[in-house]
């Protein structure tokens, strides 16, 4: 690897395994040789994870559009009466996953909402109980910590009770979304009606608490600095340190298209987004997966991710729906062989997991 | 191809050494795409340091009617089919009024079919009219393909035709139709145009009289990978004994609505074999100045990523470009120069506006 000089220092801790600095985080959002850093990540991507790529086949279900929360970069979530709003009964959101299981490899859902004003804890939970007694064969994943922490408050259970009966319900991990960039400072201007950065934190760790693994985000090419996207890395890898619950980190470009924010915030550059796969994967150095999730990323910027330090490419997906709201360009679902050759062509090995990483199937 | 041939190769991308055929294979195969992107741009760099250019430019497309009925095109249709055009003096015309109204416009780059009826006179009337009309333009016009039917047509030899179209004011060739320089893929994928060593002569013959010219690549079909490289190579040798080349632009096929992709069930290759194929070929053309990240075939943001893998020119603000959308690119077809610019930046390059001989056009500019 040659690099201008500038950047010695950070590779040499690097490929001695030695922990990045905040310093050196900003440092690497500023560098523009965006080769030598994707080789860098790529370096430690093959170190922790070899030739192995990560994907799934899943269905996502998402039980209600309708919320509370009005989020500025939101373009799925709804009031009642607006057009296009839904709330899926019980016999709907069974329907969705019945014709998903159409496809034979179907391994498992995905389960993510708005925040209903109507719903009770009980409307949610009886929905994943009902999913996990039809379908006892799919891995259920689902809420985020932005759910969980409106379930805890609309119940008045504790968080740790909340956990303990998703997970009794049949809960396997919990979904990385909700987190945006954990500042107060950018929470209360985008989502002030939703758990803040501390109770998105808290819900991570009393999940990991039980034994229930989940995942992390980072929302960027919004309002934040990027002082406060390298805070927010530095914010998991200290939460990573304190419970090792966290299993992949998911990085999401703003999709400005039908938001509220989007009237003033133009979408990423390849460049932007690839530069943050890299960053993240060096200074995320206690999480094992990193994914390049394409239906926000695009196929080809995604695929492309497999070489700035991503080992997972999300699924095949039945129907995304919240990012194609938001005018998300990428099809609303990928076949497994287009996931395959798309992998193949990096040269990586394609592995089906389950949501806790397992592996299902490799295809050799 | 043993981890010897592999390391070896490598070692020679390393140093900006001169590869071979070999080597080319051995670092395809090695599959190392952000090792390759960083040698590339290390040779872009000692080649044309912290620029990269663009122009402001249009395109011209005459007509769609074309004899040749390559599998491969999705652009070209019979005469009688309704989606058939052909621009007359008077349509030319308009678009040159509107082209007369950008500022610096630098370049009109006109690439057409292989009309059945339409006479060279008639493409020799619209440089001239290109001309007349933009006298500071460069017109950058017919690829090898076209100057070789007309050739045919006129019963005039290669040299005669190039002559005679640049006493009527044709600056340089864009270099298309090359595809992949090889008779057995020519056979299958455009059986009925110039074969591989009539684009060469006719290369040749045009660098001999001072006509510079590009360099392209269509690849992504029914070629195999070393009937890939080595058409990179053929290029680097004519190179070698003429030096006329500027640029070397490469095309991923796009097999929608293509007889080729339909009946090879082809599809698109991904963004990797693109990045790939781009830093492969600044490794391997190490005589020609520029590569070029053409975005309407690769799409902006891999035109922009491009410029981290090699590529030193994003071509240019175009308008109305119809061949590859045509093929369902669903890129747009133009884009501002401030945009442009601004991608050039944020990769971390200095934005450098060129004219067709990658002079730049405002003082003060690389």
């Amino acid at each position: 690897m040659y690099c201008s000089d500038k950047y010695k220092d950070i590779e040499k801790k690097v490929l001695s395994g030695e922990r990045l600095s905040k310093e050196d985080g900003l440092r690497l959002f500023a560098c523009t040789d965006i080769a030598w850093l994707g080789s860098l990540a790529d370096t430690v991507r093959k170190r922790k994870c070899g030739d192995q790529v990560y994907y799934n086949v899943n269905c996502h279900v998402n039980l209600t559009n309708i919320c509370i929360s009005h989020c500025k970069f939101c373009a799925f979530g709804r009031d009642k009466e607006d057009r296009g709003a839904y709330a899926m009964s019980l016999e709907a959101a069974l329907e969705t996953v019945r014709k998903a299981m159409q496809d034979p490899n179907l391994a498992g859902l995905h389960v993510v909402s708005g925040l209903h004003p109507d719903w009770s804890f009980e409307d949610y939970l009886s929905r994943l109980a009902a999913l996990h007694e039809a379908f006892p064969s799919l891995y259920l994943k689902g809420f985020t910590g932005v759910e969980i922490t409106h379930f805890a408050k609309i119940s008045g259970l504790p968080l740790k009770e909340v956990l303990l009966k998703l997970q009794k319900a049949g809960l396997q991990a919990i979904a990385g979304g909700g987190a945006e960039i954990l500042s107060d400072r950018v929470r209360r201007e985008l989502c002030p009606n939703k758990a803040t950065a501390e109770e998105w934190l808290e819900a991570a760790r009393t999940a990991h608490s039980i034994g229930l693994k989940s995942n992390a985000s980072m929302l960027y090419g919004h309002i934040e600095t990027m002082e406060e996207r390298v805070d927010h890395l530095l914010t998991l890898r200290a939460l990573q340190d304190e419970t090792g619950g966290l299993q992949t980190f998911i990085c999401f470009p703003f999709l400005p298209h039908n938001t509220e924010l989007g009237k003033t915030v133009k979408q990423t550059s390849i460049w932007d987004d690839l530069r943050t796969m890299a960053v993240s994967r060096l200074m995320l150095d206690n999480i094992r997966n990193i994914k390049a999730y394409w239906v926000m990323l695009t196929v080809p910027v995604a695929q492309l991710a497999l070489g700035f330090g991503a080992n997972d490419i999300d699924g095949t997906i039945h129907k995304e729906r919240i990012l194609h709201d938001a005018g998300a360009a990428s099809p609303t679902s990928l076949s497994e062989d287009a996931i395959i050759r798309i992998i193949r062509e990096a040269g990586r090995i394609p592995v089906a997991c389950d949501c806790n990483f397992n592996i299902l199937r490799e295809i050799v | 191809m043993n981890s010897e041939n592999i390391r070896a190769a490598r070692e020679k991308a390393v140093r900006g050494e001169r590869l071979e055929l070999a080597d080319a294979l051995a670092l395809y195969q090695d599959n190392d795409l952000l090792f390759l992107a960083e040698c590339a741009r290390s040779m872009k760099e000692r080649k044309s340091g912290k620029s990269v250019f663009y122009n402001v430019n249009r395109h011209i497309n005459l007509t769609n009617i074309c004899t040749s009925n390559c599998p491969l095109c999705a652009f070209q249709c019979e005469e009688g089919d309704e989606r058939g055009f052909v621009l007359e003096a008077a349509d030319i015309a308009k678009i040159l009024e509107e082209a007369q109204s950008v500022e610096n416009l630098g370049e009109i780059h006109i690439v057409s079919a292989l009309h059945p009826h339409k006479e060279f006179s008639y493409y020799l009337s619209v440089v001239r009219q290109v001309k007349a009309a933009l006298p500071k333009a460069d017109i950058k016009a017919f690829t090898p393909v076209e100057i070789v039917h007309f050739a045919q047509m006129t019963g005039q030899s290669v040299e005669k035709i190039l002559l005679l179209l640049k006493e009527a004011g044709l600056s340089s060739l864009p270099g298309g139709g090359a595809e992949i320089l090889s008779d057995r893929v020519r056979q299958i994928i455009c059986p009925n145009k110039a074969t591989a060593d009539e684009w060469i002569s006719t290369i040749k013959t045009a660098h001999k009289l001072g006509i510079r010219t590009n360099a392209t690549m269509m690849y992504g079909h029914i070629e195999t990978i070393a009937e890939r490289l080595q058409h990179l190579f053929t290029l680097r040798d004519i190179q070698d004994e003429t030096h006329g080349f500027q640029a070397f632009v490469s095309f991923p096929f796009h097999p929608a609505h293509t007889s080729l992709g339909e009946k090879y069930h082809l599809q698109r290759t991904g963004s990797w074999e693109d990045m790939k194929m781009l830093a492969l070929s600044r490794l391997i053309l190490d005589n020609i100045d520029h590569i070029k990240a053409f975005w309407i075939m690769l799409t902006m943001p891999l035109a922009q990523l491009a410029l981290g893998f090699g590529a030193d020119d994003l071509d240019g603000t175009i308008g109305e470009e119809k061949i590859i959308h045509a093929a369902g690119a669903k890129t747009n077809t133009g884009i501002t120069r401030s945009r442009l610019r601004q991608m050039i930046l944020e990769a971390g390059y200095l934005p450098v506006e060129r004219d067709t001989f990658y002079h730049p056009v405002k003082e003060g500019e690389a």
